[in-house]
């Protein structure tokens, strides 16, 4: 077992006192990884929380800079580091919150050239991205090498969240989405707007799951699609099946290789 | 008919296929909705045919891109 110092100890004395965690589940954290994909409204909240909690090494990808239109949800992000890289902006505040994490960063986009390399390094993938190309990307990359993924979306006052651990019954995303919508029939936060706080909320859910999936514990958003509506204050798990035509995640899928779909021109 | 649509019991008059549902729900552009219809999940292209039967259950799956 791994030694603890007495900072450690005291750093994570509310994890070890939980029957569910104990210095075993806080030794697992110490030495897992999660990829945030996305350091924005989902992926903030959602690193923040993962190196609190003392995950061993996060992972960042995003290519963006901070603007100051970022900083009425992306909360890692503060009115000093607008031009900064998102990633490098993210990386400081985590470092200085808890020197027990290793944080690497990915200062660029993932394509079908880069991505499974990139996920390979790590034990649980969070989808935090802004865009279908991305999400599809991500599913289908995760999909092909068995990694587990949180996969969420938010815009206005709504949010969905699902868990897919590829390999057995879970349905992925493209069970539920075959294709992506075309480009432009379907607004982007930027376009249509989101109240700040639903990336809190969705992204502490990912956050949530990956820590889950991490200690074994409890049972993980699969095969079930989670909607947040804010307005209502409704949330609803609704069930989800593997489709047998899956285009990924079946047993014989038609896609062979990663695609790179084109984003739509007003989502740039 | 009644069916549960989205979690809540609605009565509908005669029957209806998955086009006309999102019709009268207002959802104008079927692009950004998958159908779930007793658990499973339509093909975009049988939304035209599929008819929803008294009794059915319902989903609509919004497509949301946003992580902004």
């Amino acid at each position: 077992m791994m030694d603890f110092s007495n900072e450690q100890l005291q750093r994570y004395s509310r994890h070890i006192i939980l029957q569910d965690v104990g210095v075993e589940g806080q030794e697992k954290l110490l030495k897992s990884s999660v990829l945030i994909i996305g350091t924005g409204g989902l992926g903030t909240p959602a690193a923040q929380f993962l190196a609190a909690a003392g995950v061993g090494k996060v992972g960042l990808v995003d290519a963006d800079k901070v603007e100051l239109s970022n900083l009425q949800r992306q909360v890692l992000h503060h009115t000093t580091d607008v031009g900064k890289l998102k990633v490098e902006s993210a990386k400081e505040k985590i470092n200085s919150m808890n020197p027990d994490v290793e944080v690497k960063t990915y200062p660029y986009y993932l394509t079908s050239q880069n991505i499974k390399e990139v996920i390979r390094e790590y034990d649980f993938v969070i989808d935090g991205t802004d865009n279908f190309p991305a999400k599809f990307l991500i599913n289908d990359a995760c999909v092909i090498e068995g990694k587990p993924l949180s996969h969420a979306g938010i815009i206005k006052f709504g949010g969905q969240v699902t868990t897919i651990v590829p390999g057995g019954d879970t349905p992925c995303y493209r069970c539920m989405f075959p294709q992506p919508p075309k480009p432009g029939s379907v607004p982007s936060c930027k376009e249509a707007g989101v109240i700040g706080v639903m990336g809190g909320v969705v992204g502490t859910i990912q956050a949530t799951e990956a820590i889950k999936y991490i200690l074994d514990k409890g049972e993980l958003l699969t095969g079930k699609l989670l909607t947040y509506d804010a307005l209502k204050m409704e949330f609803r798990k609704i069930n989800l099946k593997k489709r047998d035509n899956c285009g990924i995640c079946s047993d014989d899928p038609e896609i062979k290789e990663l695609i790179d779909y084109e984003q739509g021109a007003c989502e740039l | 008919m009644k069916i549960t649509l989205n979690g809540n019991v609605v009565e509908f008059e005669g029957g209806l296929t998955v086009a006309e549902l999102l019709k009268k729900e207002d959802v104008d552009m079927p692009d950004m909705v998958s159908v779930e219809l007793n658990g499973e999940i339509l093909d975009r292209d049988s939304f035209g045919d599929q008819l929803v039967k008294d009794g059915d259950t319902v989903e609509f799956l919004y497509f949301m891109g946003g992580g902004c």
